[in-house]
């Protein structure tokens, strides 16, 4: 078994108990912090397999506002506060409305696919947001989720929902690792590429493109319901383009080269944003505008880049070592 | 011999203009067939139509007793019919083994496949025996767009034939090689793929590898045959010397080794 794992994967099991132990070391501010960038990386982690194929997704937030919404719907209207029934409705609502835009989508590329996927997503946030059983543009709160008819409270319940968080979202970074190598993660790099060319290879470009898409918005989806269960809130704001273009952003700013980039690069974003806020509570945009910028100019390909860099040089110093010896 | 392709009245319109019109031609499995014509002929229209890449306006394409006009180049290629680029169409950004492995993997994939891994041992092996037969393996490792064009026309190339087709289609496989190397070049292809018994046509402008690699020729002009048939009958036809070979064209030997240095 532990053959058959690659070398992220093993990083990404060995990170698992770290973040549940981390749960009861650091302070309870940041530990929040890392639970609800859990949420949001997995949606970052959908843009970026989406990256992947050359499609720039501008309203990824669509999804994680269905799966938030889906599950605060059902605890709101249903009275059902099961986690794991929320994630799963949550997941369906996620797949039937992804596999049925997927048919429009997966016919755009570049600035049209991005246009489009912030069209939808700006259509939801125009109808949720009059939408008054809803609570219009302040949404409506969660209840506390209860685990197969086990319902904890205080301290317990948020390190049963931490707990649960950390061992879905490194189970789906695995599966999605696992995808980035799968026939269809290659497929995807050719249609960045040269989709000319995937078509004379003989497979349908439209159909790898729908089937990632769809996969991104059940990633997404996941994020959203994991993310809205600890905030116990929902709101438009989900599906609004600002927060569709944080995904972006921190896709752009980790790189797409490992699946755990954009979990960290969410991070990350979520602490500078924190400094950022302090240091100049009403330019704080600026700051976060300045790292963009600089990371697209010095780093094009991403933080990421700066590991594979690293390994690149000590192997090419590996290498040619034995011929300056001679 | 069996013929594996017959194009019946095939006609490609755009607007006013026919790109081709009555292309009957038929290929037998096996053989190698050059094609030449000058620009604007209808040499990669007719290539374009029979991968699926334009729908033709009229006419039937029939490839092994059934028809295929009209059908998307996926399934084309699934056929058995597969086709290089005039202008290499690779993956520029990608390591030469990467754009081998990715079209392995699609050659070998039948549905979706999720996740599992895409590349094994065996698979790599495959794709450098694959590099290995174009002479081109000592370039797996380097980026497409670092590589020279004669390199990528045989990755393009050798990408091609990873299906094994049985009708391969080469579109100008010399052009954007020197002419020195023309002749050495044509040999490493031809030899590669007469491996595997694939029937190939290439489009070719320079007459001296027509006649030294493609016994059977097909002259365009203006979307229409102008001449088929066996190559030394169809260079000599009075209308291909007119309006395809031009007059500047000899012959003799001591003026085509010369022409061959000038070129």
């Amino acid at each position: 078994m532990i053959k058959n794992l690659d070398r992220t994967e093993i990083g990404l099991l060995i990170a698992l108990p770290i973040l549940i132990i981390i749960a009861f070391i650091l302070p309870k501010w940041l530990v929040n912090y890392v639970h609800v960038s859990m949420g949001t990386g997995l949606v970052a982690l959908g843009v970026m397999i989406q990256m992947r194929a050359g499609l720039v997704s501008f309203g990824q937030g669509l999804y994680f506002c269905v799966g938030g919404y889906a599950a605060g719907m059902m605890a709101k209207f249903y009275g059902i506060t099961d986690f794991f029934v929320l994630l799963a409705v949550g997941i369906l609502a996620a797949l039937v409305l992804s596999a049925l835009l997927g048919f429009l989508l997966r016919r755009y590329r570049e600035i049209f696919f991005a246009m489009l996927s912030l069209a939808l997503s700006m259509i939801l946030f125009g109808m949720l947001s009059s939408v008054e059983e809803l609570g219009s543009t302040d949404g409506f709160n969660l209840p506390t989720a209860s685990y197969l008819g086990w319902s904890p409270t205080g301290e317990t319940a948020q390190l049963t929902l931490y707990t649960l968080t950390c061992i879905i979202a490194i189970g789906c970074a695995i599966a999605l690792n696992r995808f980035l190598k799968s026939p269809i993660g290659y497929i995807n790099e050719a249609i960045r590429e040269n989709e000319l060319r995937v078509e004379y290879l003989g497979t349908s470009a439209h159909k790898a493109v729908h089937i990632t898409y769809v996969l991104a918005a059940v990633v997404s989806a996941i994020g959203g319901v994991l993310w809205a269960l600890p905030l116990g809130h929902v709101d438009p704001e989900m599906t609004n383009w600002t927060t569709s273009g944080q995904f972006v952003f921190v896709s752009i700013l980790s790189g797409t080269g490992n699946i755990i980039a954009p979990m960290i690069g969410t991070f990350l974003l979520e602490i500078v944003r924190v400094y950022a806020v302090e240091i100049s509570p009403n330019t704080w945009q600026m700051i976060l505008g300045t790292v963009m910028l600089l990371t697209i100019i010095f780093l094009p390909k991403g933080l990421w880049s700066l590991i594979t860099r690293k390994k690149k040089a000590t192997r090419d110093d590996g290498a040619s070592a034995p011929i300056a010896g001679e | 011999m069996t013929t594996i392709l017959e194009t019946k009245n095939l006609e490609m319109k755009f607007g006013a203009v026919y790109a081709a019109k009555d292309i009957n031609i038929s290929i037998q499995a096996g053989e190698v067939l050059g094609v030449i014509g000058s620009n604007g002929a209808g040499k990669t229209t007719f290539v374009n139509m029979v991968t699926g890449y334009l729908k033709p306006t009229s006419g039937d394409i029939i490839y092994r007793g059934k028809s295929i006009a009209g059908r998307p180049t996926r399934e084309v290629t699934k056929l058995g019919i597969c086709r290089s680029f005039q202008i290499p169409q690779l993956f520029p950004e990608l390591p030469v083994i990467e754009n081998m492995l990715i079209a392995l993997t699609i050659a070998k994939q039948d549905r979706p496949v999720l996740f599992q891994p895409a590349i094994d041992g065996a698979l790599e092996d495959e794709a450098h025996a694959l590099l290995a037969r174009f002479n081109i393996d000592g370039y797996a490792d380097q980026e497409i767009q670092t590589l020279p064009q004669g390199v990528r026309k045989l990755v393009d190339i050798a990408m091609a034939t990873v299906t094994e087709p049985d009708l391969l289609f080469l579109d100008e496989p010399t052009s954007g090689v020197s002419a020195d190397e023309k002749m050495d070049f044509m040999r490493v292809l031809i030899d590669a793929l007469q491996t595997t018994r694939t029937a190939v046509l290439f489009i070719e402008h320079d007459m001296e590898i027509v006649e030294a690699f493609s016994p059977r020729c097909v002259a365009f002009y203006e979307g229409t045959i102008l001449a088929d048939g066996p190559t030394a009958e169809v260079l000599e036809n009075a209308k291909v010397r007119e309006f395809v070979i031009g007059s500047e064209y000899h012959r003799s030997s001591s003026d085509s080794t010369q022409q061959a240095g000038a070129t």
